[in-house]
This record gives C-alpha cells, structure tokens and sequence, in this order.
C-alpha cells in the first residue's frame, strides 16, 4: 500500500512539476528573489541587535597575588563613569608568585564570550588579544591598572601588546553570524516557496478534477505529491539562483563580506543547509497545503496568505531569538517545536560540531512532515470532500471554510 | 488492452443469496453532513456486467452514496465492499469514475489528459498516451490529440474525460449523472457506449434523475428520495410492485357485468381503465362475459418505471423529478 501511495505521489508530482515548469510564468518566478532581498536587509538590521545582544566580550585576568582581584574592583568602580561599554573582567587564576600564565592558550579553550586575557603586573600590564580588541582596550587596562594601584594616579603604566589571530569569543561570533546567515537565507527561501503551495489545491477544485483524484489514488498521495513538486520546483529555482550567487562571488569575491567557517565545517554545513531546507520546506509547505486546501478560491488564498506570512516570519523571529540564548529552553524550545527546527538546528550546526543530533532533528522533523500530511489529507476530506464523522469542534473554522465540492455545473451542451 | 492488475487485491467472489455474484455490495451506508443526515441507511446490491442505475431526484442522496462506493468519503455508518475490496480505493485501478462535475487541467493536451488520467489507475504514461492516441482516433478526436483541453469545445473536453474515465479499461464503471447537459442524439450515443461495456462484462452503475434512461438501460434500479432506498432490485421487479392497468372495451353500455368491474374504474371515451384486480384476469373474463358485456377488446399493461416511482418513492419525490427534469430542460 505504501508502495503505491509513492506511486501516486510520484504521478501527482511529475504532473504539477511540468506544469509548472514549463508555464510561462515561471520566468517571472526566477526574478522572485529581489523581494526576498529587500526582506532581508530589513531582516539583517534585527540581527544585527541579535549580534550586538550577543556581543558582551569578557577580558580574563590572571595576576599575582590580590592584583588580579584590585584591577577588577577598579574596573567595576570606574565602569559606570566611562563612556561606552566597558567589558567585564573575571578574574581567571589568581597566580602565585613566579607563576606563568599562557593568555593565548586561555583564548583559544576559554569559555565563549573571552576576549582578551590581562596578565603581567598593574605596574606591567600585558593585554594579549585580537589587533583590534587590543586597540580597543589598551586605554582602559592602563587606566584600571593605574587605579588599582593608588586611588588618584598620578601616572599610567604602558600596557604591553600582545597579538593572537583569533579568540574564542571572535570564532564565536564569527559563527553567530555564519548561523545568522544560513538562518536568514533559509526563510528567504522558505518564505518565496513554501507560500506558492497555499493556492495548490484551488486549481484542483476549480478545474474539478479533484473529484476524479480522490476516487483514484489516496488524499495523502495527492498531498506528497503536491508537496514534493513544489520541492522539486524550488530545488530548480534555488539551482538557478545558485549559479547566478555563485558567479556574484566569483567576480566580486574581494568585497563579499567572509562568514566564519562553521562548526561542523563548510561542506557539511551546505549539506545540513539542504537537508534543513528542505524539511523547512516540507513541514511550512504541509501546513499551508493544508490550510490552502480548505480554500475554495483564489481569493480566500490571497486572505490567507498575510496570516500565513505573519506565521512564517513568527517561526523566523522565534529561531533568530534563540540563536542568541544558547542552551536556554528557548533555544531547546526552537529545536523541539517542528516548524522552527530546521531554523534552530542550522544554528547549531554553524555553532556547534556535534553531527547526532543533527540526523535525530531530521528524523524528527521527518516524522513531522508525514504526520502533517496526515492530519491534512484526513482534514482536507473531511471539510472539503466532506468525509468522515461529525466534527465536534471547530465550528468557525468550518463556517468560513468548509465547502461541499460536488454539485452543479452550469449549462452545458456536450458531445459524445 | 487488459491491464495487469499487480499487487491490488483481485476480486473476491461477493454473492448475493440467489447466488448471484456482486461488483458491488452495500448495507446500511449513513452519511450526515454537520446533522443534516444525506443518505440514511442505503443498502445496495450490484451484480457484476449489469447496468444498475440510482433513480432519484437531486438532492435525494445519489451522488453522496456514489462517492461512498467510490471511496471519495467514508460513510459514518454501514460497510461497503467493492470488486472484492473493503475499501474502494484498493480496487481504484479496477474503476473508472466519471463525476457529474467534469474537469480536466486546462493545459494538458488531450492525449497527456488521457495519459495522466490512465496513470493515476496504475497505468504506465508511455502505455496511457499511446491508448489516449488510439481511443481518440477511434472517437473520431484524433485531430485534437495535440490540442489542449482550453482548446477544446465543452463537449470535445467531456469526451477526452470520457475516454480517460475508460482509458485503464475498468472492471466497474461508475457514472455520476451522465446524461446531465448532453443533447438527445449525444445521450443515445452515451447509452450504446454503456451497453457495449456491459455487453464485454462490465459493470456500469450511474445516477439519474431521468427515468427514462433507467428504464431503457438498467437491468436493476436503486430507488432514493430523502436519502432512503425504498427499493433496490430488478427493474422488472419495481414495475410489479404496481398491479397492472387494464382497458376494457364492451359493446354493451350498462348491463349486470358492471358490478364485475373494481371501485377504481373509469369511463375514458370508449375504453374502461381500472386496476387489474387480484384475482387475477380469469375471474375477470368470467364475470364480463357471464354479464353479457360484449367484449370487443381487452388489454392488460404491465406499469411503467414512472408510476412504479411514483408509487414506491410517493408524490413528493416523483414531483421534484419532474421539477429536475423541467429544470434541466430550461437549461
């Protein structure tokens, strides 16, 4: 049975593909992403307040003696007198005398959000960190250092540089904004195709053909396949765009703005980028498959499609705002709650190297798509074909929706 | 053209108690729409290669009980089995349906409809479209094989579904109102095609509220009104629900034979019609002729399906009959 409900899915796809593909709009669809463009800039200025949210670096101190614990107590009662903002200091080891301590090596496996790493005396600070956060905050080490050792200072030790290439806190960001990125390009994407699957169903019944489909092969058939053409449809658009992004980088590669390499690596994050995708696609596309089928008209599927944005930008909101609280049952809420998953679990693949829980996300999102077919088939007979028992609840949802699609033709005068 | 039928279930040998073997079995089907009950308690037997017909007027539940069989719905209550199958869709690629409302993709050409039509019931395209090629030249179609359906007149694109209705050449053939909208000399042509598939064995089932064509093509009939089947059976069977109707012509004007005639008879001209009584002709005959009646003529006419109608599905119901037909007919 199972066999030929694919079967049926595959005839369902193949018909709706070429349809589509070969319709002359489907030009006009391959322009579609200058809308997405403009969303995205506007998107981009909410992730840069994600980004700044995040951006709350720490400087480690490691001193002799109680010289770590003077230039913190300085730094906190000069913080709230100076302008900008002042990074934490957290005291990273207190040294004993004689004692060395390897700042690169605290950079490279402290926690996230170090930045730069004090040590030396107050009267020889050293700041080892990025050229940039060095410049940045040589003036204030100084400053804290020279009230750390006498209440009006009256001089400034010269703090001594010290250059690393990166920093855990700089890869971590880095790999915020690569997440950031590949969340963004897959509602772009999501949010140009998944939409299209909202009026699938009207041609069906306004054709009336939906009659000789659902006496032929099973409604969950017909939703697959539906859905899968749609997929496949946008896998072309999305190749197109691809190409056309790629020779973009190719010829103005120098002014392209770098993404941090993510954590499970570029390829496989392309990969995961596909997969979640995809699934992204599948599970938004089942829902509006669903809802859209409940519509009788074009014009009841342009109603719904502001709703349905709304929806799809919530789901893009809720991941983006988990991205910033890793760890937190928000972000474990994004991942678990199917619509936002591809969206949470792209985040962590950029942020996170572990591959298991990626093919434990699928699996379930999967289950998902299969179980949101389901329920849609079974609804789409039940209110549309008017199928099944007698609904105990949702009445509004039937007043405005629910349609019986037989009866009536208007006159004919026909040929056999 | 006998496709392979696979991996789907074969026909079982359903058979009702004379013996007789089923296409399609129903009891007790209820269907209810948001409390309103449509089909209420349907019991329906078709026997395989006949030409069962559902009599009724619109509304009387016909299409509703016929998308029950077909598995497009699922009854709330009662079973169905279908060519063997106790859900219908498992017997889909045995099927072919022809709903009352017809439609095809505007922008397939007509040979990729019956294709597409073909391979929804299991057939393989290539398969489909060479048989869509074949059935349209063989319609007299095949100059339209390459045009769209949005090419095609109204009728022309019915008959592209027609042939895609019986492109996978279906054991059952179920049709939804067919006759609906075609013009008298399409609606002879339709009632050759359904004979030609019962002859080669088939079963047709349709729906009309025309009795007409139930009478000249059914062997059985399924009477409905208010979603009831009062009656559900041989054709021959419904018509002598009624007694039949006699015509008496007499020499004689008024005589002791008078008493021998019932309470229902009338004088028409110079005919008598009354119910031919229940004792049957012989005590007739003997009574007229022992009154001296003078008997020039004597004529015994079995009902017809319409009064049979009118008699097992009442007034109301043969009335919205008309009223469908008249209705139809303004069209």
């Amino acid at each position: 049975m199972m066999a030929e409900k694919v079967r049926a899915a595959f005839v369902v796809a193949r018909r709706d593909f070429t349809a589509v593909i070969f319709s002359k709009t489907f030009l006009l669809f391959l322009l579609g992403p200058l809308f997405p463009i403009v969303i995205g800039v506007m998107a981009g200025s909410i992730g840069a307040q994600v980004q700044k949210d995040l951006d709350r670096p720490e400087i480690g101190v490691a001193m002799e003696g109680v010289q770590g614990q003077a230039l913190i107590a300085a730094r906190n009662a000069m913080a709230d007198r100076m302008a900008g903002g002042v990074p934490d200091f957290v005291e990273l080891k207190r040294l004993v005398p004689g004692e060395r301590f390897d700042g690169r090596a605290a950079l490279r496996q402290g926690p996230d959000r170090l930045a730069a790493v004090v040590t030396g005396t107050l009267e020889h600070p050293v700041l080892t960190g990025t050229p940039e956060r060095v410049d940045m905050w040589q003036g204030i080490v100084s400053t804290f250092a020279a009230r750390a050792r006498e209440a009006h200072p009256g001089t400034f030790p010269a703090v001594q540089a010290e250059v690393v290439a990166t920093s855990a806190d700089q890869t971590r960001n880095g790999q915020v904004a690569t997440a950031q990125a590949g969340q963004t390009l897959l509602f772009l994407l999501t949010m140009l195709l998944a939409g299209m699957v909202l009026s699938n169903l009207v041609e069906e019944k306004s054709n009336k053909i939906i009659e000789v489909l659902a006496a032929a092969i099973p409604m969950d058939a017909l939703f697959l396949g539906k859905l899968f053409a749609m997929l496949a449809f946008s896998l072309v658009g999305i190749a197109v765009w691809g190409m056309a992004g790629g020779v973009l980088v190719l010829t103005g590669a120098k002014h392209l703005p770098l993404l941090a390499t993510p954590a499970v690596g570029w390829p496989l994050f392309l990969l995961l980028g596909f997969l979640y995708f995809a699934m992204a696609y599948l599970l938004l596309g089942s829902v509006f498959l669903t809802i859209g089928g409940m519509a009788s008209t074009v014009r009841e599927v342009q109603t719904l499609s502001m709703p349905v944005t709304m929806m799809q930008l919530m789901v893009f909101f809720f991941a983006s705002y988990a991205l910033a609280h890793p760890g937190s049952a928000i972000e474990w809420s994004a991942v678990v709650f199917p619509l936002s998953s591809p969206f949470a679990m792209l985040a962590r693949a950029a942020q996170g190297p572990a591959l298991w829980p990626h093919l434990v996300a699928l699996a379930w999102q999967g289950a998902w798509v299969l179980a949101i077919v389901r329920m849609g088939a079974r609804l789409f007979r039940r209110n549309v074909m008017k199928s099944g028992g007698a609904r105990k609840g949702g009445r509004l949802f039937s007043r405005l929706f629910a349609r019986v699609a037989t009866k009536r033709e208007g006159p004919v005068t026909n040929a056999y | 053209m006998r496709m392979e039928l696979g991996e789907w279930p074969v026909a079982g040998n359903e058979v009702d108690a004379s013996g007789v073997e089923l296409a399609i079995e129903a009891r007790g089907l209820v269907k209810r729409f948001d409390g309103f009950t449509a089909v209420d308690g349907v019991d329906i037997s078709v026997p395989k290669g006949a030409i069962y017909g559902i009599l009724g007027p619109n509304g009387a539940g016909k299409t509703t009980t016929l998308r029950m069989l077909l598995g497009i719905i699922d009854p709330d209550a009662g079973y169905r089995r279908v060519l063997g199958c106790d859900h219908p869709t498992d017997a889909a690629r045995r099927i072919g349906y022809l709903p009352e409302e017809r439609g095809l993709y505007p922008a397939m050409k007509a040979t990729e409809a019956i294709a597409f039509l073909a391979s929804l019931r299991g057939v393989p395209l290539k398969e489909g479209r060479r048989r869509g090629r074949e059935l349209l030249e063989a319609h007299g179609l095949g100059y339209a094989a390459d045009r769209t359906i949005r090419q095609l007149s109204k009728g022309m694109a019915q008959q592209v579904q027609l042939l895609g209705t019986l492109v996978h050449d279906p054991d059952l053939v179920v049709f939804d109102e067919p006759f609906s909208g075609l013009d008298a000399l399409n609606q002879g042509k339709l009632e050759r095609m359904m004979r030609g598939l019962a002859e080669r064995g088939k079963t047709v089932i349709f729906s009309t509220h025309v009795i007409a064509h139930a009478e000249r093509l059914c062997d059985q009939v399924a009477i409905i009104a208010g979603g009831k089947v009062p009656f559900a059976g041989p054709v021959d069977v419904a018509r002598d629900r009624l007694a039949p109707q006699v015509r008496l012509e007499t020499r004689a004007q008024d005589g002791p034979w008078r008493a021998a005639l019932p309470a229902d008879a009338r004088h028409e001209g110079a005919f008598w019609y009354f119910t031919l009584p229940a004792s049957g002709v012989e005590p007739l005959l003997r009574a007229l002729i022992e009154g001296d009646a003078g008997i020039l003529s004597l004529s015994i006419e079995r009902a017809g399906l319409h009064d049979a109608f009118v008699a097992i599905a009442g007034e109301a119901a043969a009335r919205a009959l008309e009223q469908d037909k008249e209705e139809e007919r303004r069209r």
